[in-house]
């Protein structure tokens, strides 16, 4: 069967990609299009390591299809950092050490990009919350939790 | 595998002329029900109707008549709305108890009535505070009660060819207003062992005038309990009242056993979370 054309806007970027009904953003971010900063964990919507934002949500891209992306908006990690320079939010990941194999980082970054944008004061309580859905298994919250906190100081401090 | 089809229609007859032409489309709002029971093996259907570039499944609109939320929008734009979160603060307390932040993006009300599942945390609040279903299909438009929508665990009243467009919410009248609380073992991401919506309306001397108790998780479908709900009118809530109502409750329930609670567990936390509802009801719609 004849593939779905599907024209999209990636990280600022127009992109075009054929696709079938069937695959995720996902699947054609990580592999059509070689953006494989964006990372599969479960594919099912439990992990969040697959994290991007569309159309200005915080989505979990596994549960996004590939064609419904036609005319639409995506950053990922890839569109994250200002060229070679780092977000506050990457920074303290570094300075914390806030990861070990890196595969929730990014859906991490993501994640917590949206919550300080939308809360740039947040609570322990109002961070762990909004990145329940954010699984990882070697790091351990506390370091992660923390970088976010701090960064959300930074960039508070940056504004004022 | 053979590749699905996949369209996006621009109306809601477009939507409906895909749904009934082809028996193995399947509606896609959210994904996050539709697209992990394909990964989980159910495979993939033969067509995605996409029904998220539908204008009015993607509008929502308050005006004096109330609350109209289209069947695509998805959850972080319900909570996140201000006037729902102070008009109808218990819905937005459950569609904000609806999965993670990423699934907030995507999930949505129609999507989580119409997956049918008796622990559906949007429902029981739409529910108490007497929401009505849109549906559009084939014979043209019908309006269903939420608390009549599902038939059994995956089964719902939608026809072939049939889809949710929006729900209608009715605007609280002066002294009303609506909770919901669910119980889960930890202390996020999990599906409700009991939840609990209850929508109360006073009158001007803080009496209990009118009452709807809905509860999930402990039958087959949402329940709408009316002797729990009888219990509280004629009260100011007093503890005989809510002792009774949380009877009504825990009578009402017909839960089963699973790892999350057991049967009488579940009885006994329906009564509870009926109760605490109430009194945050209470406590809202005496504010207003
Ligand atoms: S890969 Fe998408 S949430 Fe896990
Ligand atoms: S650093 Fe390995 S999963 Fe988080």
């Amino acid at each position: 069967m004849a593939k779905i054309r599907v024209e999209t806007t990636i990280n600022g970027e127009d992109v075009e990609f054929l696709c079938e009904g069937q695959q995720s953003l996902l699947q054609v971010l990580r592999g059509d299009l070689g953006l494989t900063g964006t990372k599969e964990g479960c594919t099912t919507g439990d992990c969040g390591a697959c994290s991007v934002i569309l159309d200005d949500k915080l989505v979990p891209s596994c549960l996004v299809l590939a064609a419904e992306t036609a005319g639409r908006t995506i950053k990922t990690i890839e569109g994250v950092a200002h060229g070679q320079t780092l977000t506050p939010l990457q920074q303290q990941f570094l300075e914390h050490g806030a990861l070990q194999c890196g595969i929730c980082t990014p859906g991490f970054i993501v994640a917590a990009e949206k919550l300080l944008e939308r809360n740039p004061d947040p609570t322990e309580a109002e961070a762990r919350y909004y990145l329940a859905g954010n699984l990882c298994r070697c790091t351990g919250y506390d370091k992660i939790i923390r970088a976010v906190l701090d960064a959300a100081a930074v960039m508070r401090e940056q504004r004022a | 595998m053979e590749a699905s089809l996949f369209e996006a229609p621009t109306d809601v007859a477009g939507a409906v002329a895909l749904l009934a032409g082809e028996e193995g489309a399947r509606v896609l709002s959210g994904g996050t029900d539709l697209l992990v029971q394909m990964r989980l093996g159910a495979g993939a259907p033969r067509m995605f109707v996409d029904v998220k570039r539908i204008p009015r499944l993607a509008a929502l609109r308050i005006d004096s008549t109330g609350l109209v939320v289209g069947a695509a929008v998805p959850a972080v734009e319900i909570y996140g709305n201000e006037q729902i979160r102070s008009l109808w603060p218990g819905i937005a307390e459950a569609t904000d108890l609806i999965g993670s932040s990423q699934i907030q993006g995507r999930a949505t009300w129609a999507g989580n009535l119409c997956n049918a599942s008796p622990a559906a945390d949007s429902v029981p609040a739409l529910v108490a505070c007497g929401a009505v279903a849109v549906i559009a299909g084939p014979k043209g438009e019908r309006e269903v009660p939420v608390g009549s929508f599902t038939k059994g665990p995956g089964k719902t009243v939608l026809e072939r060819g049939e889809l949710v467009v929006e729900f209608k919410v009715p605007a609280p009248p002066p002294h009303a207003a609506d909770a919901y609380l669910r119980l889960i073992p930890r202390s996020e991401m999990d599906i409700a062992v009991v939840g609990a919506g209850v929508w109360l309306e006073l009158d001007g001397k803080g009496v209990v005038k009118a009452a709807r108790v809905a509860l999930g998780a402990v039958a087959p479908t949402v329940l709408t309990v009316d002797a729990a709900a009888a219990a509280l009118v004629g009260s100011k809530l007093e503890d005989a009242a809510l002792e009774a109502a949380a009877a009504a409750a825990s009578a009402a329930a017909t839960p089963i056993d699973d790892k999350r609670g057991t049967i009488a567990y579940r009885k006994k936390i329906a009564g509870v979370l009926t109760k605490r509802a109430a009194k945050i009801a209470y406590e809202r719609a005496q504010a207003r």
